[in-house]
Order: structure tokens, then C-alpha cells, then sequence
């Protein structure tokens, strides 16, 4: 079969964007601008994200520990998996970040350290739960901007992330704890008084953690908006949905129509209504577990009548929360869900 | 295969590599150099010169402070155009409760940091119509913020 002309150049239109999609110029500063500077901040100086540039960190991981860490993300504790960067890229991105690197970094071997499980977990209990939690699970908040104060530098890493645990060789977790990471409050603990064994034993518990993996929802699993039928006239349901926010003790901070400030005042479509409100206790959890959790700012019902029939709709916050790969966050979101949930099914029914 | 089944094939598949590059990451982020004054200066600039009007901006740090708590400047400013507000509120109605769109605005130390999550997040099998909207605001929060991230 032979093509038109038009054709040809439909097809070569269709490669040229699928090999431009996948195989996206390799230039490591631009990439990392894009993709990283945001939490960790264009000098690598952290943010939302942790330091790059600390000395002690470049030195104390490698390439891999980078590449596997920016390809698998650390599930559920904000950094995400960017499965869709080619490996071009991602080696670009590493080699940017490594210009930071006054030195060599530390090469690690694959060896398993095989130490005392029981041994370990008390010296983990002791020395390391403190920060990282009891199960691994790490500090609280992330980010300089509201969640910590902002001359402490990183909050402690959890060590029981899948993403982590398989980026961090025995070797490298086994070296972070001898020698420590300066300008972070990761002490030595050579220098602590535990010995090399005692250290091998804590890396054999933290490695422990791998076994106890939880999963979580995808987004295909989560409707991302809420939407039912009201019985009542739009007036009437907007009075239900504003005693049912009070309710919940959530303050009514503005009511407006969907097209208020875009089109001439007057002209708006007042069959579209939009009830704002804000509980800034609430809030403010919100922000100290995510800086960005802005986004979901200020909570929002809505209410609309069409051809007669009055319906009320909200976001999902669980679904917006998926965005954030934050288990804490999801854990507020789930909460904050369910004020949604009883506003909306109070207000229809 | 016949030539016209052919072309809906092949412009199927385009639109189908569109969308699959364009849902890369669920959120949209960029960090500007600039102060936070300068930034949400820049960013409702930026807005209104890539097409859009800024309907409304909502001061979250004013409510923090006002209660009580401890903040920097916080910001969320929302936006969009008349015509797509109308058009988009009567044919998707499953899109009316992420509309006007918003990007969040909130300072970090020097720097201003800004959030919003990617719109092609927001497609819909059941919708496919939708998705060129999606991917035109995609497109330009992507333009606004690589405008934002260049400012000094």
C-alpha cells in the first residue's frame, strides 16, 4: 500500500513528538530548575526538600543512591517517583547536582551487612527513634516555611520509605552512622561511643523495615469531586450548606458566584454559587505538614442549579492530597474529607 | 485500513502521546528569586498577559495572623476567562468545583515558591472533550511558571 504525501509528514509529525517526548534535551541546570529547584532550592540549599548541597551529604551518596532516589521518590513523603524523565535526563540532573560537590563522593559495594536484629533494635530505640521515628517513619513536616524553624536544615529522613531503602546501600546507612552528617543534627556515632558492630547491628534493623510495606490508593481508585442532587430550591440548599459548615465549627469567609471578577459586575451567572470557609486551626495543621497544602485553600462547596435541579459538588480532598505524596497530609486529608462529605449529604438531603 | 479511518487513527494517537506527556507530574511547581511583593506582582502580570483575568486573591496569611498563628505571606490567586468558565460549567460540569483555577503563592525565605496542580489531572474518560481545555491550561501554567522561574 502506498501513502499520500500527507500522510508521511503525519507520521514523521507523530515520531518527531514522541522521540522529542522521551528523549528531552539533556541539559542538567534547565532540568533541575524545572524539576527540583522548587523544594530543594536552585543552589541546592533545600526547602521543601532537603539539602543537596550539604558537603556531607554529596560525599556520603552516590550516583545510584541519587538516580535511584529521584526515579523511585520517597512514597508517601513528598519527594515523587519521576518515572517519566528518560535516563538522559535523569543523568543530567545528577551530574547538575554533583557540580556542587566540593570532592569525590563515597563508593559503596552491594555487600549485605548481616548484624544482631534484636541487638540493633535496642540501639535503635535508644539512639536513632528520637528523630526518626520508632518505626522508621521519620520527622514531621518538611520544608523551612512553616513546618520547622528555619535554621534547622533537614528533618529527620524516614528510614523505613521503600524509595529510601532501596537507593541506600548497607554500606552507605552503615558510614552515615559512623561518621555522621555535618550541619545536620545527625550526630557520629563512633564518636557517641558505639562500636563498629553495634552500628553493623542497627544497620540490620533499619534494613528490617523493607518487610513491613503498606500500600496506599492511586489516584484511579479516589473520585476526585463529590457531586448530589439537593431537593431543595438553590436558596434553601445554600442556607443548609452554611448552618452545616457552622456545624462543623468552619468559619463562612465568602459566598460568590462561580464567574464573580471575570465577568462585568452584575452580569454574573447567579445560579452558580460558591460558598467559602475556613477553620485556621485547621489550616494551619494543614500547612505545617505541607507548606504547598495552599492549594487545597479555602475549602470550598459549591452549589449550582441547572434546567431547575440544584446540585452540590466539592472537590474530593483525599484525590487533591494523592498530588502531594504526603501520608501525613493524607491522613488530615481523610479528616477533612469527611467535614466535606457530612456538608454535602446534610445539605441534599 | 481506508484512509480516513487512517487520519482518526493517527490523530488519535497524537493526542494520546499529548495527553500521556502532558500528566507527567501531579503538581506544577516554580521558584522565583523574586521577593514575595514582586513575585505576586509578576505572577497577576503574568497571568493576565498569557490570556487570562485574575478573578480574585485570597490572603490566607491575613486569616492566619489574624487568629493567632504564625505565617509567611500566603497567598492564592485565582483565575480564568469568562468564555471558558461558561462553556466549561454547562458541557463538564465535573470540572465546576476546580474552577476558576488557582496557583498558590507563599514565600520562602528570599524566594517565592508557587504550587498549583497540573489540570490534565483532572481528565475524565467519560469527558474527552474536556482534555484540549486541560492541556490549553496545562500548557500555560507551564508558560507562566517558566516566566516566573526566570524572573529576577
Amino acid at each position: 500500500m502506498t501513502l499520500p504525501l500527507k500522510y508521511h509528514f503525519f507520521i514523521s509529525a507523530i515520531f518527531l513528538l514522541a522521540s522529542s517526548s522521551l528523549q528531552a534535551k539533556a541539559n542538567g541546570e534547565q532540568l533541575y530548575s524545572t524539576h527540583c529547584s522548587a523544594c530543594h532550592g536552585p543552589n541546592g540549599n533545600g526547602g521543601v526538600g532537603v539539602p543537596l548541597a550539604l558537603p556531607d551529604f554529596q560525599y556520603g551518596v552516590t550516583n545510584d543512591y541519587l538516580t535511584k532516589s529521584i526515579r523511585l521518590g520517597r512514597p508517601g513523603r513528598i519527594m515523587p517517583a519521576f518515572t517519566e524523565l528518560s535516563n538522559d535526563d535523569v543523568k543530567a540532573i545528577v551530574k547538575h547536582i554533583r557540580s556542587w560537590a566540593p570532592g569525590k563522593p563515597f563508593k559503596y559495594s552491594n555487600k549485605k551487612i548481616k548484624g544482631n536484629l534484636k541487638h540493633g533494635k535496642k540501639i535503635y530505640m535508644q539512639s536513632c527513634a528520637a528523630c526518626h521515628g520508632a518505626k522508621g517513619e521519620g520527622g514531621k513536616g518538611t520544608g523551612v516555611t512553616f513546618s520547622r524553624p528555619r535554621d534547622l536544615p533537614v528533618i529527620a529522613p524516614a528510614l523505613n520509605n521503600t524509595g529510601f531503602l532501596a537507593s541506600a546501600p548497607d554500606l552507605m546507612i552503615k558510614t552515615v552512622l559512623m561518621n555522621g552528617r555535618e550541619g545536620t543534627p545527625m550526630l557520629s556515632f563512633l564518636k557517641q561511643g558505639l562500636s563498629e558492630k553495634d552500628i553493623d547491628d542497627v544497620v540490620t534493623y533499619v534494613r528490617s523495615f523493607e518487610k513491613k510495606v503498606t500500600t496506599k490508593k492511586t489516584t484511579e481508585e479516589i473520585n476526585p469531586v463529590a457531586s448530589f442532587e439537593s431537593p431543595h430550591s438553590l436558596k434553601e440548599t445554600i442556607a443548609i450548606i452554611k448552618r452545616a459548615i457552622a456545624g462543623k465549627n468552619f468559619r463562612i469567609i465568602r459566598e460568590q458566584y462561580l464567574n464573580q471578577g471575570l465577568v462585568e459586575k452584575g452580569k454574573e451567572n447567579k445560579k452558580q454559587v460558591m460558598i467559602y470557609f475556613c477553620n485556621f486551626n485547621f489550616l494551619n495543621r494543614a500547612l505545617a505538614i505541607d507548606p504547598r497544602a495552599g492549594l487545597f485553600l479555602p475549602c470550598r462547596i459549591t452549589a449550582v442549579e441547572e434546567n431547575g435541579k440544584v446540585t452540590v459538588m466539592s472537590t474530593n480532598p483525599l484525590y487533591m492530597s494523592s498530588f502531594f505524596n504526603n501520608e501525613e497530609l493524607d491522613k488530615l486529608c481523610e479528616e477533612l474529607n469527611q467535614i466535606y462529605t457530612d456538608i454535602v449529604e446534610e445539605s441534599t438531603f | 485500513m481506508k484512509y480516513n479511518n487512517l487520519t482518526k487513527f493517527l490523530i488519535g494517537i497524537s493526542l494520546l502521546l499529548v495527553i500521556a506527556t502532558s500528566q507527567a507530574e501531579q503538581l506544577m511547581m516554580a521558584r522565583t528569586k523574586q521577593t514575595f511583593p514582586e513575585a505576586m506582582l509578576n505572577l497577576q502580570e503574568t497571568i493576565r498577559d498569557v490570556g487570562y483575568t485574575v478573578s480574585r486573591v485570597q490572603r490566607i496569611d491575613i486569616g492566619l495572623t489574624k487568629s493567632g498563628y504564625a505565617t509567611d505571606k500566603y497567598r492564592i490567586v485565582f483565575f480564568g476567562t469568562e468564555k471558558e468558565i461558561a462553556l466549561i460549567s454547562k458541557k463538564y460540569p465535573h470540572l465546576i468545583p476546580n474552577i476558576p483555577w488557582k496557583i498558590a503563592i507563599f514565600a520562602e525565605q528570599q524566594d517565592t515558591l508557587l504550587v498549583t496542580a497540573n489540570p490534565m489531572q483532572f481528565s475524565n474518560k467519560q469527558y474527552p472533550g474536556a482534555d484540549k481545555y486541560l492541556l490549553k491550561w496545562k500548557n500555560d501554567i507551564e508558560k507562566i511558571m517558566s516566566i516566573l522561574r526566570k524572573s529576577e
